[in-house]
């Protein structure tokens, strides 16, 4: 049955599946710590109970979404042996060195302190419990520097130069990680994630508000998530119109396929809101339009000439469809979010936040946007790099390893089985858990019985006070 | 060389010890997991479970540092190690999404728990079988042409690498084993004493089996082994495994409660020893060495700083967490 595939398309669904389900899990942790970290430094500044019970109600969603992370994250860690050994072969000089360094400064970290941030509270006192869980939530955050550095070298490499073995090796390390398009990467994804748990936090209240109205904690996480949106929503539209300009500068046929663009216009080019691009037509059928409003949005001029698929070798064209199509679902979503945000805000200002039954169905609704949007967001910019690893320098085509078809399908159906079942069932318990309410003296993390101090530690004087948060 | 010391020999000391930590840490974690099916449902299999969460994940990433580390400091080996040894890397991968995700599941859906301490058992022991095959595969030596693999998707699979593949689930079981003797008490602990007794001597005789049989595998390694005068260096490997095991059997027998973990630790490192002095100077035998596979230097200057700060401070606030659930652990235990 794999005949119809070529070892390489079965690579790329293998590489793009296990990634995708990765990437689906971090753009919710790295959220979702530094959330962790905001309610736990509220609780010791203000010394609220609600805020310690919402922190454990998350904590133990964290804990089943984060061991969800690194299990598919080791993956990935191989992915790049497994099926593309040439270009682990070629570009590992470059980029192993980077991700050498968010193992060392970032997974270590997170894993290292994720134990005491779980478990650890009744034993090392609540200072030092901050540290850990800060520690984690700054460990979320190295990792997506690192990793996006390795990313967007692939998208715009830089500093490097080529030795005898064929292999990219560093000129200048400062120009390799700060690439040109890194720091617009960076802003654009760690928004993603920040956008990403507000969305889900929103829904959760909201759910909770829709049924309890005077649920302290589902009031408290609503407000806190969609005060985030309507900050950080408007930022992210502005943040990825920079980032659509830098690809435009730096990436251009990519921009060429977002847009739908076939042929060139030399006086102004439309903005096709919706179409089909077909390929072997060579243009976007059914097209609704905007005359100009395409140079508008990227050369800040209605008659800029904007130039077109036509201007490139076919051979150099990413599958427009997946692009042209994966960028308007991103783009719908933010804009559902700017709409989320100025909801909230005009809720907020009539002092109706809690009870506008509409605006928490919209944002139940909204839960999983967050998602949906990322990895639209991914397919759009890592589909439009194609058909590149290292862009405009090392093909797809050139960077797999020498395996044959079956071997790599039968890996695939593995991994798509796998997944489904272990991240399938961890989906449903992690909304179980979301379906409970938030409630007073929640419990921590899971173990079947309630608080107790064990073992030997003098920690057991503190426990109670911990557990419950009466101090205040 | 223009460098005061070798770059490639130093990484790939660091890579050596990433994998040693790897070995040990996730060992005793995957050992627990492979005793799981033996241990009685309830009190027993709740306790030991406690006693590796809060640092299984902090183990696991070792394998990435090793993974990674490779990656990035012998690019050519990574490629080839794990394009050759396809099959038995994607099932270790798979059956360590199944146990991992167990840790948080079986305490999440308490109806399905049997289901998920399965997938626990099943996942640690097919990902110890599974690197014990990767790592019996690597010594057999891995065909090379052009900077690529130029094997079969089969050739991992020799009655050798099957050998150590099971060699090495029984010494993981081992070190879990005798982690739950230090980390346990009551009726845990005296089934944990019995279990690693019995995976003791399976293990050595296992550690024999793969010694006797590996001078045959290669001309090189016969030579490395048995060539005077250095045979006077290498047989320091086998006395001192004799004496730890020695040591290991008294410690069980004496219902010591740290002597047994550290004395398989001890196994453990020896072993690894043993297995450098086979391989060294090729990390992927029997063509490519050290220097062959190595990154350009540029590279290796770029991580040196970050391996000489970090690694120390990974260690000590690794330490710290053990430090931190130090002790016996209860079966409420801690959250």
């Amino acid at each position: 049955m794999f005949d119809v595939f070529d070892a390489v398309l079965l690579a790329r669904l293998q590489f793009a599946f296990t990634v995708t389900f990765h990437f689906i899990f971090p753009s919710f942790s790295i959220g979702l710590a530094s959330y962790l970290a905001v309610l736990e430094g509220m609780w010791l500044w203000t010394g609220r109970p609600v805020y310690l019970d919402l922190f454990r109600y998350w904590l133990k969603i964290f804990a089943l979404v984060f061991g969800m992370g690194v299990v598919s994250g080791i993956v990935m860690a191989y992915q790049f042996g497994t099926n593309w050994s040439v270009f682990a072969d070629k570009a590992g000089p470059v980029i192993g060195s980077l991700m050498a360094y968010e193992v060392l400064t970032a997974f270590f970290l997170e894993a290292g302190f994720l134990g005491v941030m779980l478990f650890g509270m009744n034993r090392v006192g609540r200072t030092l419990h901050f540290v850990a869980t800060l520690a984690v939530a700054g460990g979320t955050c190295f990792s997506a520097f690192w990793i996006l550095a390795v990313n967007s070298w692939m998208q715009t490499p830089a500093g490097y130069a080529m030795n005898a073995s064929g292999q990219f090796v560093p000129a200048d390390w400062f120009a390799i990680i700060f690439n040109p398009s890194f720091p617009y990467r960076l802003v654009h994804t760690v928004f993603a994630a920040y956008l990403t748990t507000a969305l889900v936090v929103g829904a959760v209240g909201a759910w909770h508000l829709l049924r309890e109205r005077a649920n302290e904690g589902a009031r408290v996480m609503f407000s806190m998530a969609m005060g985030l949106i309507t900050v950080v929503a408007p930022l992210q539209i502005f943040a990825g119109d920079q980032h659509g300009l830098n690809t435009l500068e730096h990436q251009p046929v990519k921009v060429m396929a977002m847009e739908g663009h076939f042929k060139s216009y030399p006086d102004g080019a439309p903005l096709v809101l919706f179409g089909w691009p077909d390929e072997a037509a060579d243009k976007t059928l059914f097209a609704v339009e905007i005359p100009k409003a395409s140079s508008l949005i990227l050369k800040h001029s209605w008659d800029a000439p904007l130039k077109g698929l036509d201007s490139v070798d076919r051979k150099e064209w990413p599958p427009v469809a997946i692009v042209f199509w994966a960028f308007r679902i991103m783009v719908g979503l933010g804009m559902l979010m700017l709409t989320l945000a100025a909801f909230s805000l005009l809720a907020r200002m009539r002092k109706r936040l809690y009870d506008w039954p509409l605006l928490h169905r919209f944002a139940l609704a909204m839960g999983p946007a967050g998602f949906i949007a990322v990895v639209a967001g991914w397919v759009t910019t890592e589909v439009g790099r194609q058909p590149y690893t290292v862009h405009g320098l090392l093909r797809t085509a050139d960077s797999v390893s020498a395996l044959d078809a079956p071997a790599v399908g039968a890996s695939l159906l593995a991994f798509i089985v796998v997944y489904f079942l272990a991240f399938g069932a961890g989906t449903y318990y992690v909304l179980k858990l979301m379906g409970h309410p938030p409630h007073r003296g929640e419990e921590g993390p899971p173990r079947d019985r309630p608080m107790r101090a064990a073992g030997i530690t003098p920690a057991a004087a503190v426990a109670d006070s911990l557990a419950i948060g009466k101090e205040a | 060389m223009p460098f005061i010391f070798d770059l490639p020999m130093f990484f790939a000391f660091i890579i050596a010890f990433a994998i040693l930590a790897y070995v040990v840490m996730d060992g005793f974690d995957l050992g627990v997991g492979i005793l799981f099916p033996v241990l009685s449902v309830g009190r027993e299999r709740d306790s030991a479970m406690n006693s590796i969460a809060p640092v299984w994940d902090g183990n696991e990433t070792w394998l990435v540092m090793g993974g990674g580390g490779l990656l990035a400091a012998f690019p050519l080996a990574y490629g080839m190690i794990l394009s050759a040894l396809y099959a038995p890397i994607i099932a270790m991968l798979l059956a360590l999404v199944f146990r991992g995700v167990a840790f948080e599941f079986r305490w999440r859906d308490p109806g399905h728990r049997e289901i998920w301490d399965t997938a626990f058992g099943a996942g640690s022991l097919v990902a110890a079988l599974a690197q014990g095959i990767t790592l019996g595969a690597l010594l057999q030596g891995i065909a090379m042409r052009d900077r690529a693999y130029a094997g079969g998707w089969f050739d991992w699979l020799t009655p050798f690498s099957v050998l150590v593949g099971v060699s090495l689930v029984c010494g993981y079981g081992l070190l879990g084993a005798t982690w739950l003797v230090m980390k346990s008490e009551g009726s845990l602990q005296e089934r944990s004493y019995r279990i690693a007794f019995r995976l003791g001597i399976a293990t050595i005789v296992a550690m024999a089996a793969v010694s006797a049989a590996t001078p045959f595998l290669r001309e090189a390694y016969w030579m490395r082994w048995f060539a005077w005068p250095q045979v006077l260096f290498t047989a320091q490997v086998p006395l001192l495994v004799a004496i730890v095991t020695g040591v290991l059997f008294w410690g069980l027998r004496r219902r010591h409660h740290y002597t047994p973990f550290l004395m398989a630790l001890a196994l453990f490192g020896l072993g690894l020893a043993g297995l450098g002095i086979s391989i060294y100077p090729n990390v992927v035998p029997p063509t490519v060495s050290i220097w062959d596979a190595a990154a350009p230097n540029d590279s290796l200057k770029f991580m040196l700083p970050g391996v000489l700060v970090m690694v120390p401070i990974i260690l000590a606030y690794t330490g710290y967490s053990y430090w931190v659930f130090r002790g016996k652990t209860g079966r409420e235990g801690y959250h």
